[in-house]
């Protein structure tokens, strides 16, 4: 997956978006795409343009997330849903090795199953940003997660800039999007057009094999008007954020905050349901259960997701670290925004917005922090569709 | 790149971190009523990474789980691996169940060690409180083998009772010994104690060491820790010289489960030994 420079930048019409389904069906072991499933959009198993939730909105605010089927031609008039890349590189739940044991004697074997290589179509730049994030948690620092590794090797990746970005959606603010640029090597990116009579794809490779990708499509000339039309596109996206965070001195002042009385209010509020860390790209905790069978022949190791927001999570003799829910929620934010940039280098929260739509009582994080900071909050953001 | 339909091979191409090799018990040693060393020796063929001072293991029991123990044997012998465990929770209790002939599941060694080197030349204090004289153990051992590199070496150690002192013959061994000064306290004496009552950090007041030159190494419970450091300052020795073992819950030992994060901190790769001054403002706020 080596970064090279866009060289190629073409124009893919809408009638051959076909065309690249199939090619990427044949070239890959599964072919994952945005989808409508019990009504949200996931990444699922897609075949034709036909799968593809086209003319379909999103409604996005402080717990509530809607589907609207318009009029619209467009195939990728949406942002995120609650699915993100995470589980399919980290999936939510993975045995990991095995022991048979006979007497005192036991054997090991790891469970983990190759997999094939996958290709994903719509994948937005905040989810490029959160593979980027995840890469350092996983492959970065110090020991390496082979089952990361094996997944995240084998993607092929499709990115499709943002146009529309939701009420909830801040990836300006975090430098992540509205358009690809950073983030994880992408293969190919798209950025879907609408105007002058024709629909269609700026496509850009951003590796080798994306360019090979390329070559294999039904592509004409780009021409600079649909250059520009792509950065105004972009540059108005910028603008329509539903969000904000200032990331000024972050760090410094969720360090500096550990005993601001926001954190109670949040408390009162939050459910301790662990949604946003479920729902959130870059949230990488994990519990590991052991799993035997009835009659003590076998073991197993699996690991599950787990969440900040569980009480057992600290458990140590003689207590638990983190009693309050005002404790795990001061954790989770204070990681996501300030002790992720210590550990990785990075700040933790990419903007997408998940955690703000999935948390069933609307707790939003470019709020909270806000409140830290000192700065007047608007209650709500403005409502997509 | 392109035709990328063949598969690779499984997951394992590299090793998987939480993979552990099973060690086979040679011996359970008892220590006292609720605390017992095991002698553990590795599978044939399998070389062990040579663990430093301070280290530990995720021990694992087949069928019931794992759990972090700290490595309480002499760095110097590789033949035998030893921790010494006290049985508080499920898989405590299990490991305290294995016989000589049980197998054990080993990964590690992990974490970040008792500085022993950074400490020659210095007087080097100990201060154990309960099963914190395990994970100290090693680092005794060591500056012991290496004796001239150090100043004076003192280890103050507070146990609950007489009975559940750690180690008593070694305790005894070091006693004895000209260029080492032990104290031992008991929070609650019997009939029969000669020593010392009451809480360790009593007995740093009177311990005999060069306050500009000391290297204090402290593991016991976080509020013991918390005391013995105010007196080890009040003593005048700078932070910079002080070191303390922290416990957090601990799923992975490897940086990934995110359980023992401390602040900035994963205790488990970035600890759990850590100085004074790199913590302190961390273990200074509640349920952080
Ligand atoms: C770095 C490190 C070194 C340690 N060294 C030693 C040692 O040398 N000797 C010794 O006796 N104990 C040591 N401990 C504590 C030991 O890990 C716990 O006593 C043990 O995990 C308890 O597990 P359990 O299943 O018996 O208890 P349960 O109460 O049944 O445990 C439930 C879960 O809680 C967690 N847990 C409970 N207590 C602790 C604890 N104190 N620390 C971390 N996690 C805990 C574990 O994840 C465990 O799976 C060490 C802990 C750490 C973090
Ligand atoms: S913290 Fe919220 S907005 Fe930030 S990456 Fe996670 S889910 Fe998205
Ligand atoms: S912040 Fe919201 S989503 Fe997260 S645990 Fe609290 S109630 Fe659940
Ligand atoms: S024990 Fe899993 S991250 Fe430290």
């Amino acid at each position: 997956m080596t970064r090279i420079k866009d060289i190629a930048t073409a124009y893919l019409p809408a009638e051959g978006l076909q065309a690249l389904i199939d090619t990427l069906r044949q070239h890959h072991d599964r072919v994952l795409g945005p989808r409508v499933r019990e009504q949200a959009i996931r990444y699922e198993t897609i075949s034709s343009v036909a799968d593809l939730p086209r003319g379909v909105k999103d409604e996005h605010e402080g717990g509530r997330y809607r589907l609207h089927q318009g009029e619209e031609a467009t195939f990728f008039g949406f942002v995120v849903g609650p699915d993100s890349l995470k589980s399919i590189v980290y999936p939510p739940r993975l045995t990991l090795w095995s022991m048979k044991r006979s007497g005192h004697e036991g054997t090991i074997e790891d469970q983990d199953e190759p997999v094939g290589s996958t290709a994903i179509l719509g994948v937005r730049p905040c989810e490029l940003a959160a593979l980027a994030v995840q890469d350092k948690v996983f492959l970065g620092h110090g020991f390496e997660d082979p089952h990361y590794r094996q997944r995240r090797e084998r993607l092929f990746l499709v990115a499709v800039e943002c146009l529309q970005p939701g009420a909830h959606c801040f990836c300006d603010s975090m430098g992540t999007g509205p358009g690809v640029n950073g983030g994880a090597s992408w293969d190919l990116a798209l950025t879907e057009l609408v105007g002058d009579g024709r629909h269609g794809f700026l496509v850009r490779a951003g590796s080798d094999a994306g360019r090979e990708m390329m070559a294999k499509l039904p592509l004409e000339q780009a021409g600079d008007g649909l250059e520009k039309a792509r950065e105004t596109a972009l540059a108005a996206a910028a603008k329509s954020m539903g969000r904000t965070l200032d990331t000024d001195g972050l760090k410094k002042t969720l360090y500096d905050h550990v005993d601001h009385p926001h954190w109670e209010k949040v408390a009162d509020r939050c459910l301790a349901c662990a949604n946003c860390t479920m729902v959130c790209p870059t949230c990488f905790c994990s519990n590991t259960m052991e799993e035997t069978a009835l009659d003590g022949s076998s073991a197993a190791r699996t690991r599950v997701w787990d969440s900040c927001f569980n009480l057992d999570f600290t458990y140590i003799h003689g207590g638990h670290v983190r009693r309050s829910v005002k404790s795990r929620y001061r954790q989770w934010m204070t990681h996501k925004l300030a002790s992720w940039q210590d550990q990785f280098g990075v700040i933790g929260c990419v903007g997408c917005g998940r955690c703000i739509t999935w948390c069933p009582v609307g707790i939003d994080i470019t709020r909270e922090a806000a409140v830290l900071q000192g700065k007047p909050t608007k209650t709500s953001g403005r409502t997509t569709s | 790149m392109i035709a990328a339909k063949e598969r690779t091979k499984a997951a394992a191409g590299a090793a998987d971190p939480m993979r552990p090799e099973l060690y086979r018990v040679q011996r359970s040693r008892r220590e006292s009523s609720d605390t017992f060393t095991l002698e553990l020796t590795p599978p044939r063929g399998y070389k062990p990474t040579p663990f430093q001072p301070g280290q530990f293991n995720m021990l694992y029991m087949p069928g019931v789980g794992e759990c972090a123990i700290s490595i309480s044997g002499d760095p110097a012998d590789d033949g035998v691996l030893l921790h010494t465990t006290r049985v508080v929770g499920t898989v405590t209790r299990a490991l305290n169940g294995c016989k000589a002939g049980s197998r054990v599941g080993i990964r590690g060694p992990y974490g970040a060690p008792w500085p022993v080197a950074e400490a020659e030349g210095n007087d080097v204090v100990f201060v154990a409180g309960g099963i914190g004289l395990a994970p100290l153990r090693p680092a005794i051992f060591h500056v012991l083998a290496h004796r001239r590199q150090y100043g004076r070496i003192v280890l103050l150690y507070g146990a609950r009772t007489p009975e559940d002192i750690l180690f008593k013959p070694m305790l005894r061994k070091w006693s004895s010994r000209l260029d080492m000064d032990v104290y031992v306290t008991v929070d609650r004496a019997e009939a029969g104690w000669r020593g010392n009552v009451g809480v360790v950090t009593n007995l740093i007041k009177r311990a005999p060491f060069d306050r500009l030159n000391t290297t204090a190494f402290i593991c016991g419970p976080e509020i013991m820790m918390h005391y013995t450091v105010l007196e080890i300052l009040g003593r005048g020795v700078n932070e910079k010289g002080i070191y303390v073992s922290l416990e957090r819950n601990m799923k992975c030992a490897t940086g990934f489960c995110g359980h023992c994060q401390m602040g900035p901190f994963f205790v488990c790769k970035d600890g759990p030994v850590f100085r004074y001054d790199k913590v302190k403002r961390w273990m200074e706020i509640r349920e952080l």
